[in-house]
């Protein structure tokens, strides 16, 4: 049998069924997968997730991934992360007590403050709609998996963690909840994580999914 | 009126940003019909997806949620049984907790709350019902007016506004969308995070384009799209 063109993991964390169907529209043949070989096997990598950081780490160590996913990175797959999957991607997260994450991306999760700058109470989690736009430190998403992306296209997120790169190039997009940006899509070489769910933010989920299978 | 999923399609393409399914009698004959909908649509819908009608357990909402549901919404058997609240909220998340509620005016600034797709009342007072509910774990309000359900003549505002007022979790408004208007006004009155239409689209008085245009002119926050 050919090998996959993705590998979705399966570490028993969350519906991966929307993940797979939106590869597959977009042409890829997918593979949900929890079996090394076959993860080695696949041009590229999607890491999916919902939860809480603590139990998603420790399901991927249960199932035996977390060196996996690593390798995975290090031999230049590219990798996606999505949601949870992207935290992970991290070196730790402060969700319930200090939990180390794969160390891909340097960085810490922290919670979405509840209370904006202005003062303002914010509705946590973050859930809906909400806008991708250019970080301060970017000039244009050309050669990133959002070239195709315009800033001000709308992606779909829920959650109430999120990631701060401590190298501000890894930042591709941000989304601004209130007046606090949040890290919306990270990067570094074969590396990238997605905060919101591309499987569920319409035409332009669909267009970050169709470049990720053209890297 | 035709396949559900027909609509789904043609109203995902349209750029809704989310879609209900109601099964406004699953209760009423207890059955589950939903999943193989809800399966089909996930192949080829690619926004978030609510799905209620029947829910009664854990069980239902795990089956849904499997079948590409997003979140689940439930009404008469939390109404019957709270703590279906609480599980499913724990199980998956308040997230994807969506309390349905059927509001029925019955004085002034008061509604109760009916199940049953407006069917049987249930003695609850709407405000407190939401109270509860949000306390044991509801992520969301889907709030429908019983009294404007199919009448066109616009939502309760006064209804949403009160309910907008008391709780911190998204509520959609929902029941008598006449015309786009009738979004700003529930909006911007009633305080609604997200509005929910369905014969206004069904019987094409307005497509999704011409309603985010009316929007978006108010000045209302939504989706740029296409």
């Amino acid at each position: 049998m050919a090998s996959a063109e993705v590998a979705v993991i399966d570490y028993g964390v969350g519906n991966l069924l929307s993940v797979r169907r939106a590869l597959e529209h977009c042409g890829a043949t997918v593979a949900v997968t929890g079996e090394p070989e076959a993860i080695f096997a696949a041009a590229r990598v999607v890491l999916p997730g919902v939860g809480a950081f603590a139990n998603g780490m420790a399901e991927l160590e249960r199932q035996g991934l977390t060196s996996i996913v690593r390798e995975v990175a290090t031999r230049g797959q590219p990798l996606l992360g999505i949601c949870l999957g992207m935290q992970m991607l991290f070196d730790d997260s402060t969700e319930f007590g200090a939990t180390a994450g794969l160390g891909l991306i340097a960085g810490t999760v922290v919670a979405v403050p509840s209370v904006a700058a202005d003062g303002r109470v914010q509705k946590i989690p973050h859930i809906g709609w909400n806008a991708l736009v250019l970080p301060c430190t970017r000039e244009a998403w050309n050669e990133t998996v959002l070239q195709d992306v315009r800033p001000g296209d709308a992606a779909y997120f829920v959650h109430s963690f999120m990631a701060r790169p401590s190298d501000p190039r890894h930042r591709i997009a941000d989304c601004l909840y209130g007046d606090i940006p949040i890290a919306a899509v990270v990067g570094r070489d074969n590396v990238l994580g997605c905060q919101f769910h591309p499987e569920k933010s319409g035409e332009t989920g669909l267009t970050v999914l169709r470049r990720f299978l053209q890297m | 009126m035709g396949s559900p999923n027909e609509y789904a399609r043609l109203y995902y393409q349209q750029g809704a940003d989310e879609l209900i399914y109601m099964d406004c009698v699953a209760s009423l004959y207890g059955r589950n019909s939903l999943r193989d909908i809800v399966e089909s649509a996930a192949q080829d819908v690619f926004v978030p997806m609510t799905v209620g009608g029947g829910i009664r357990s854990v069980d239902d909402a795990t089956a849904l949620l499997r079948s590409g549901a997003d979140k689940v919404a439930v009404n008469t058997a939390a109404v019957a049984n709270p703590e279906l609240i609480s599980d499913i909220a724990q199980r998956f998340g308040s997230q994807c907790m969506v309390l349905s509620i059927e509001a029925k005016q019955i004085e002034a600034a008061r509604w109760e709350v009916y199940t049953d797709n407006g069917r049987e009342r249930t003695g609850l007072d709407v405000i407190e019902w939401v109270r509860r509910g949000v306390a044991l774990g509801a992520g969301e309000i889907l709030l429908t007016s019983v009294d404007r359900e199919g009448t066109r003549r616009g939502f309760d505002v006064a209804l949403v506004r009160a309910v907008t007022a008391e709780v911190s979790v998204p509520v959609i408004a929902s029941g008598g969308m006449g015309t786009p208007q009738d979004l700003v006004d529930v909006v911007l009155q009633g305080e609604a995070d997200a509005v929910a239409m369905a014969d206004i689209l069904h019987y094409r008085r307005a497509a999704i384009g011409d309603i985010r245009a009316v929007a978006q002119a108010a000045g209302l926050h939504v989706r740029t799209y296409g």
